[in-house]
């Protein structure tokens, strides 16, 4: 896959190259914009690579797992912080929350990302959606035999359910919508259930969970929906493909609220010294070959209506209802959500 | 230490500006290195709200069950492995112990996380072990047999032991050398058995260093976060994570961290009063070859075999591993940018074991001409950074530095309209003060454990010979310490290769070094991609150590035949 947008890139490269040099030879001094990266550097290369040649403008990026927002806090009006770029909403709220973000007004982003993916006030925008599913076995579970989350609560299921940390932020993400959804009391009930039903103490990642089921540890897990597309095109790790062979994927709530989903995206930083840039920074990644590759790459969902789905996403992924419910509204319970893990010893 | 005398205080010595000088400089560089502690210290002063009761209603004292376990159980199996291997290379001769004298240290250059990770990916249910096994006996699921989980405490505390037992090692062998072997026979022909000799002689005697470096492997386990989220088992980490990240409560998981450095202050100072009436200062001029005791047969064999297996399971199995993933597509994943990369990573522990040396070396210096208590807990304070989890530490360092740029940015727009930006926060110096802070205490245990063996007497003769605090230490100190210099260059450099989570939070643009490579890459389960990045840490990290294990034993020769040396 690495190959294809390579070639991508190229083309792009070859299309854009007048246009770039063009704009080179008008700026004064080389345009630059700093990202402060939530998300792996290597995964948004691609995207920047793609960016830098159509506008001449430089990035720099700074990428960690962890503690951006503090440090540009720290950095105040002096941070070089232009763009954050995160892989969930709650790191954009928590940076909204501190006072880090600024609005930006674009009639491209408007246009390009529906309301329900970008804050109220514009003070954050998502680029990608992605879903959390039901991995099922395929030898094991029938088809139709789960269909919601609340069924993984369900006893028959007990000793057959493999998830990552209650802890993890994609995990904590869908206890708060099924807060937001069903209420704290309910909540804390239906994950009782879901922890009396593991096969296994929660721990390795989305993948790993897929792979128990391959193993016959457990029959259920959940999981991120790109993480599909990874195993299933991997060549480096050419196991994984075996592992993806052996689940069915399982949109749950497909009859009433939908999938849980989530975004990727990114704010403008309230200090940015290169807004302009940050902000066209941002409109390119709504556009229709951002968009695109990040669904060619990462096998994530784009925001922008209309924009094509690669062969993969149609083949296993392509029509579900989705949970259009407000991400706010979601990250205000994670904490509640985080506690409820402690509380019925999720983890342990 | 006590009863140490006050070298610096001594009447009659007129050198009165460095009376005053020395305390200072320790208030100073102390002062600057414990500013991040201090800051960690006030951000638990303001949490968005209680955790406690939440905490203690649910999960602390699993928190704190899993985390004593892990502390025993790692600090158990370095000790064992570390003295063993420690004695057996400097005390008896058998074949390898050359080789093993030096190579012990080896698994000291694998990260913990890069362990963890391929020993799982062997030994788990689709690793190839087990697929074997299942193969030669025809079972077919996880029901059919039994085998060890290694997502579990106990793998944890064996994988962790592995590569954290060279600093036991390090610092017990060094213990025994300059024990000098005279100790040990005067025992023997007291009538003490081989093995009495040992628990009665060497280990007491050996026991401040071995302290020192059980300490740091305890530290380097309570800050750990990456290995055991792996291993799925929930320590306070986890909780001052947690705390920080989902509940949004930075305040809180300071708090937490605060706690964390609670536990290390209170074995600290156990350990101390332990040994609070037991000095000693290395009389006896230590051996070239201190062995004592010539193994053959089957005990031969088996001092080989205790030596050989830490060092295949700590490196050699890692090591191959790595080698096979990366080499095995060496073009596609070997880029220009390694150079880059690598030379990032090699200056940045360079540099990190040049400060701290220096630093480590001015404190030690500056508790030992002036003993009292104020210099003493200012010393003590400056190495809290190593038992903090890093993230949490990074944030603190953030604090100072961020203010600092920003009071000067405010002053100049005030005063000149102009404006200085960021100048310390973002850059490598930013990154070089974190290392400081977080290494510091490697570095100063080992100078220290180093230090306090000279003899107040050496001072003494130093002085009254007209020479003055600073000639001292560089005429007569530093060349004695000088193993002790090495060893602590060395573990700050292979530390600060292996450094992850200030690195990532602090860097400048653009800018990697091995362990953020390979961070990124494992960190989306690319392994083979990381794996290049994971050999190179390991090979940078075998330079330093050969080539100061090499230099230290040179110099103990240099320092043996100093002729100040001869005469304590």
């Amino acid at each position: 896959m690495t190959t294809t947008i390579k070639r991508t890139v190229k083309h792009l490269t070859l299309a854009a190259l007048p246009l770039a040099a063009s704009l080179t030879v008008t700026a004064a001094q080389a345009e630059e914009v700093n990202i402060y990266s939530y998300r792996q550097a290597f995964l948004i290369e691609p995207l920047l690579n793609a960016f830098t040649q159509q506008t001449g403008i430089e990035t720099n990026v700074i990428y960690a797992s962890s503690g951006l927002n503090e440090r540009i806090e720290q950095e105040g009006r002096n941070s070089p912080a232009d763009i954050i770029l995160t892989p969930n909403t709650t790191i954009l709220v928590d940076a909204y929350d501190k006072g880090l973000t600024q609005a930006v007004e674009s009639d491209i982003l408007t246009s390009n990302i529906p309301a329900q993916y970008r804050a109220d006030d514009n003070h954050w925008f998502g680029l990608t959606t992605r879903g959390r599913v039901i991995y099922a076995s395929k030898d094991r579970v029938e088809p139709g035999e789960i269909t919601t989350y609340e069924e993984l609560a369900d006893p028959q299921w007990e000793g057959r359910i493999c998830t990552r940390s209650g802890k993890h932020n994609y995990n904590l993400s869908l206890f708060a919508s099924m807060i937001e959804h069903h209420g704290e009391e309910y909540t804390k009930t239906w994950l009782e259930g879901v922890k009396n039903n593991l096969a296994r103490t929660p721990q390795g990642n989305d993948r790993g969970q897929v792979k128990a089921i391959m193993e016959g540890e457990c029959d259920l897990s959940l999981g991120n929906t790109y993480y599909f597309g990874k195993m299933i095109t991997n060549t480096a790790e050419p196991e994984q493909v075996e592992w993806a062979n052996s689940v069915n994927i399982v949109f749950p709530n497909q009859e009433d609220r939908g999938t849980h989903m989530f975004i990727s995206g990114a704010a403008v930083a309230k200090h940015a010294p290169n807004r302009d840039e940050a902000v066209q920074l941002l409109e390119f990644m709504s556009q229709d070959l951002a968009q695109y590759m990040y669904a060619q790459e990462n096998f994530e969902f784009p925001v922008k209506p209309g924009t094509p789905y690669s062969a993969l996403l149609n083949q296993y992924m392509g029509d579900f209802v989705a949970d259009d419910v407000s991400l706010t509204a979601v990250v205000d319970h994670v904490d509640e959500a985080s506690r409820l893990v402690d509380e019925v010893g999720f983890d342990f | 230490m006590a009863n140490q005398p006050a070298l610096g205080t001594r009447p009659g010595i007129p050198f009165f500006r460095h009376l005053r000088a020395w305390p200072a400089t320790v208030f100073i560089i102390a002062g600057l290195v414990v500013l991040p502690v201090l800051s960690v210290f006030y951000l638990a002063l303001f949490p968005t709200d209680n955790i406690w009761r939440h905490l203690y209603n649910t999960v602390l004292f699993r928190y704190i069950e899993a985390t004593l376990l892990l502390l025993g159980g790692v600090g158990l199996l370095s000790f064992v492995i570390g003295v063993t291997t420690a004695w057996l290379v400097t005390l008896c001769r058998f074949p390898g112990r050359r080789v093993f004298e030096w190579a012990l240290l080896l698994p000291f250059a694998v990260p913990a996380y890069v362990i963890a990770f391929i020993y799982t990916d062997m030994l788990e249910f689709a690793g190839p072990l087990q697929g074997a096994l299942r193969d030669l006996f025809g079972w077919q699921t996880r029901r059919d047999y039994w085998f060890p989980e290694i997502r579990s405490m106990g793998g944890a505390i064996v994988l962790m032991s592995l590569v954290l037992y060279p600093y036991v090692y390090l610092m017990a062998r060094a213990a025994f050398m300059e024990q000098g072997s005279n100790v040990l026979a005067a025992s023997r022909t007291l009538g003490c058995t081989p093995w009495q000799s040992f628990y009665r002689v060497s280990l007491p005697l050996a026991r401040p260093a071995i302290a020192v470096g059980l300490a740091l492997t305890l530290m380097e386990t309570l800050n750990d976060f990456g290995t055991v989220d792996y291993f799925a088992i929930r320590t306070l980490s986890l909780g001052v994570y947690d705390t920080w990240l989902n509940m949004g409560n930075l305040g809180g998981a300071a708090q937490i961290a605060s706690m964390m450095l609670v536990f290390v202050v209170v074995l600290v100072t156990l350990e101390r009063i332990g040994r609070a009436r037991q000095r000693h200062f290395g009389q006896g001029k230590p051996n070239q070859d201190s062995a004592l005791y010539t193994l053959t047969g089957l005990r031969a064999w088996l001092a080989f075999l205790a030596c050989a297996l830490p060092l295949v399971l700590g490196f050699a199995v890692p090591a191959f591993q790595l080698a096979s993933y990366a080499l095995g597509n060496f073009s596609t994943y070997w880029t220009d940018d390694f150079v880059e990369i690598s030379w990032n990573s090699l200056f940045l522990a360079s540099a990190a074991a040049l400060v701290t040396v220096v630093i480590g070396t001015l404190l030690a210096y500056g508790r030992r001409l002036h003993p009292n208590r104020s210099v003493r807990l200012f010393v003590s304070l400056s190495k809290l950074g190593y038992a903090m989890p890093g993230t949490v530490l990074a944030i603190g360092v953030l604090i100072p530095l961020a203010a600092f740029d920003n009071s000067i940015d405010a002053f100049l727009r005030a005063r000149f309209n102009v404006s200085s930006g960021l100048l310390l926060s973002g850059t490598v110096f930013a990154l070089i003060f974190a290392y400081s802070v977080r290494f510091l205490a490697v570095a100063a245990g080992a100078i220290e454990s180093s230090l306090d063996k000279v003899t107040p007497s050496m001072d003494k003769a130093a002085r009254s010979l007209g020479m003055n605090s600073l000639e001292t230490l560089r005429r007569v100190h530093l060349p004695l310490i000088r193993p002790g210099l090495l060893t602590g260059a060395l573990v700050v450099f292979v530390d600060t290769m292996k450094e992850l989570p200030a690195t990532l939070m602090l860097r400048p643009f653009n800018f990697d070094t091995l362990a953020t490579y390979v961070y990124q890459y494992a960190s989306d389960e690319q392994i083979e991609v990381a794996a290049m990045g994971a050999l190179m840490i390991v090979l940078v990290g075998l330079l330093p150590v050969i080539m100061l294990s090499r230099s230290i034993k040179g110099g103990r020769k240099a320092a043996a035949v100093l002729p100040v040396a001869e005469q304590g």
